[in-house]
């Protein structure tokens, strides 16, 4: 056993007498450092989540700031050099330069290198509420008055994709973990009921369990979401998208938690643990549920690419969220023609992030498992 | 294996008398039902309706009877083969659905063995080279290819097939083929269209189950089984084909219950970007226009396809692995 405990720290520079000392907690910790890619992984989820949360005060624009001079315009480029070849330290963007195609009729841009506007960083921009708490006009990143900047470019009506594909991402990214919430509690109780008390409890959890993973999911999603009311605010609508997610995303937990469940009801310390008298309730908030915590935050966070996938798929499909709301799924719902995608490539761009996103919960979440059971070596490679 | 059959055969029926009372929950939720939204329609088209005759309609559709009996008469007509009345095409609902059954049936089908096809090779690839570049590249798409949705799929390969190739790569046959009868010609030109959507749909699948018999793979491949074989001086490719590999497989057919439900519901939305004429545009059709006749038929028999799929992958199971079917 004790060999077990020191393996997962041997190649960490913890000596053995302080490796004995350490907590489980400390451990996974230690264990899960060492998976490169899901460490990185968790870093990136992090600052995605920070700039979306912070996305006033990120994206230069607002979601329905439109701009005449750049419908359908291409992502511009950061400059340090301009077109005679001196170097400014201030990075600049040129303005764009619209031309109709004769033969195609439509618009097309190139840069304009007699206008150039210098990018100012925490200057002031375009007013916005900051959470709806408190006001302000200070943007990470802005161009003087009269310029403009679009990193991603614009979409049909001129307004910029930066700006509204960080907007999304808060709405998509925050639906996973609303929907994942809502999947740990059902996952806990049902599969904790089925385990616990076994039974016929535990026949009827598994049938549903049974039944619901053998349906696919995307269209009962479909038809749930279709039933949504169309006079629902665009946050009952939120709210009523994470929750059929969440209806059918609980089996997988349930089933491990009915798991665990199971095997820990014949452990000796939930055995001592009754027989000093504590309630089931105790036994299972105080004993049994911190010893597979670990497991429940790995598959938890394994759930979150299929809620955002989800959504995206529900609103990509136009009943899911709707416009005004931005997401990821709305914004791709803009580039649902290929001719559209031909014209205006960069209205991918929001599918780029979802695929990066769902990606990184993948690998975390591989990496959390892995790193969950710090007194095994299975994981440890 | 015979009473195992027969036990997962019957195992079935409840099964799928509960996905029949989850269904017929889902098609009562919006508001409204279809004889308000026929109502709907009439009036928009200036037809006047007395009180009568909507009486009679409501009878018509047994919406004057409880609930509980509503799910009965449904039900009961799904057993005999009545699905009902589309008053959205206006047709009944069976013809719609044998119309487009068989599309969904070939494309979630040629999905999975296309699925087979790609992870059996490059799993085993992947498992025999750990941490070659090779292993790296294929593990490297198949992380991306498991986090595309395959809506997005579809698009880049129609971006693609548009930009490269100038051609639209919508739809399942040529136009000349389009309403044609069924010929050789017509099964060719089909042939020649459903390697996309295969494609597309399987790619996800794919890429999951190449992990998986990677990761079991891996597993096999220390066993002291697999040292012995090599002591004896049995022929590599041959050890690999013949021991640790046939028992890798195995996930192949169990997780046909996981995968199986996620081809059909990429096909649903793939078939919705290509435009195909499969069962899932019909369906987001229905919903929008609440022919929850039609929305109900169609999920019910998705469901079935899965339900019937996955019995079948247990069998299979059963037949290939013998500890199943006595346990």
């Amino acid at each position: 056993m004790s060999e077990a405990v020191l393996s997962p720290v041997a190649e960490t520079p913890v000596s053995r007498e302080e490796s004995a000392a350490i907590s489980p907690r400390r451990l996974i910790w230690l264990r899960f450092r060492r998976h490169r890619l899901a460490y990185a992984s968790g870093i990136f989820l992090l600052l995605l989540y920070i700039v979306s949360g912070f996305c006033e005060f990120v994206s230069p624009y607002g979601t329905t700031t439109r701009n005449d001079d750049a419908i359908n315009a291409p992502p511009m480029s950061v400059h340090f050099f301009d077109a005679e070849g001196n170097f400014h330290l201030r990075p600049f963007v040129y303005a764009y330069r619209m031309e109709v195609n004769e033969d195609t009729w439509m618009r097309e841009y190139s840069e304009d290198t007699t206008r150039m506007f210098p990018i100012r960083f925490f200057a002031r921009g375009e007013s916005y509420e900051m959470w709806n708490l408190f006001e302000s006009d200070v943007h990470l990143f802005t161009t003087d008055e009269g310029g403009y900047i679009h990193l991603f470019g614009t979409d049909q009506l001129g307004r910029d994709m930066f700006s509204r594909v960080f907007y999304g991402g808060r709405i998509s990214l925050s639906i996973g973990l609303v929907g994942v919430v809502l999947t740990i509690v059902l996952g806990i109780l049902l599969g904790g009921i089925a385990g616990y008390l076994g039974g016929i409890a535990d026949r009827v959890v598994n049938k549903a369990i049974e039944v619901l993973t053998c349906l696919p999911a995307l269209p009962l999603w479909m038809a749930l979401s279709a039933a949504l009311p169309v006079h629902w605010s665009p946050l009952l609508v939120y709210f009523g998208i994470s929750i059929i997610l969440s209806l059918f995303g609980w089996t997988g937990l349930a089933r491990q938690v009915r798991g665990r469940f199971l095997s820990l009801r014949e452990e000796e310390f939930v055995m001592a643990a009754r027989l000093i008298g504590a309630d089931t309730p105790r036994v299972i908030r105080k004993h049994m549920l911190p010893s597979f915590s670990s497991h429940i935050i790995a598959t938890a966070t394994l759930a979150v690419p299929g809620m955002i996938l989800g959504e995206t798929a529900l609103s990509f499909l136009g009943i899911g969220l709707r416009p005004p709301v931005v997401s990821w799924g709305v914004l791709m719902f803009q580039a649902q023609n290929p001719l559209v995608i031909e014209m205006t490539p960069w209205q991918m761009l929001p599918g780029l992030f979802v695929v990066l996103a769902v990606m990184a919960f993948n690998l975390l979440g591989d990496g959390l498992r892995d790193a969950a059971d710090p007194y095994s070596t299975a994981g440890a490679k | 294996m015979r009473s195992y059959l027969l036990s997962r055969l019957l195992g079935m029926i409840p099964t799928l008398a509960v996905i029949s009372v989850i269904i017929f929950v889902v098609i009562q939720l919006p508001p409204g039902d279809i004889v308000t939204s026929m109502l709907d329609r009439l009036q928009a088209q200036g037809v006047d309706t007395t009180e009568e005759y909507v009486q009679n309609l409501r009878a018509q559709y047994n919406l004057d009877k409880p609930m509980v009996l509503q799910y009965f008469y449904w039900a009961g007509n799904l057993l005999t083969g009545d699905m009902g009345y589309s008053h959205l095409y206006s047709r009944p609902v069976n013809d719609l659905l044998w119309e487009r059954l068989g599309y969904t049936l070939s494309i979630t089908v040629s999905a999975l063995f296309f699925t087979w096809l790609v992870a059996l090779p490059i799993g085993i690839y992947s498992a025999i080279r750990q941490y070659s570049i090779g292993d790296y590249i294929l593990t490297t798409i198949a992380l991306v290819g498991l986090a595309t949705p395959p809506f997005l799929v579809a698009l880049v390969f129609m971006h693609i097939g548009f930009d490269w190739f100038g051609v639209s790569t919508g739809g399942l046959f040529s136009p000349e083929y389009e309403d044609a009868p069924w010929s050789w010609a017509r099964i060719a030109d089909l042939l020649a269209h459903i390697w996309l959507p295969m494609i597309i749909i399987g790619l996800g699948s794919a890429a999951f189950t190449m992990r998986i018999l990677r990761a079991n793979l891996l597993d096999e491949l220390n066993k002291p089984y697999v040292v012995t074989a090599r002591a004896k001086g049995v022929g590599h490719a041959k050890l690999i084909i013949k021991y640790p590999v046939r028992i890798a497989i195995n996930p192949f057919i169990s997780t046909i219950g996981f995968v199986l439900p996620s081809l059909i519901s990429g096909e649903a939305i793939v078939s919705l970007v290509m435009g195909l004429p499969t069962i899932g545009p019909l369906l987001l059709q229905a919903l929008l226009n609440q022919d929850m006749f039609l929305a109900g038929s169609l999920l019910m028999w998705l469901a079935i396809l899965t339900v019937v799929g996955i019995l079948l992958s247990d069998i299979l199971l059963a037949w290939i692995d013998p500890r199943i079917r006595f346990e």
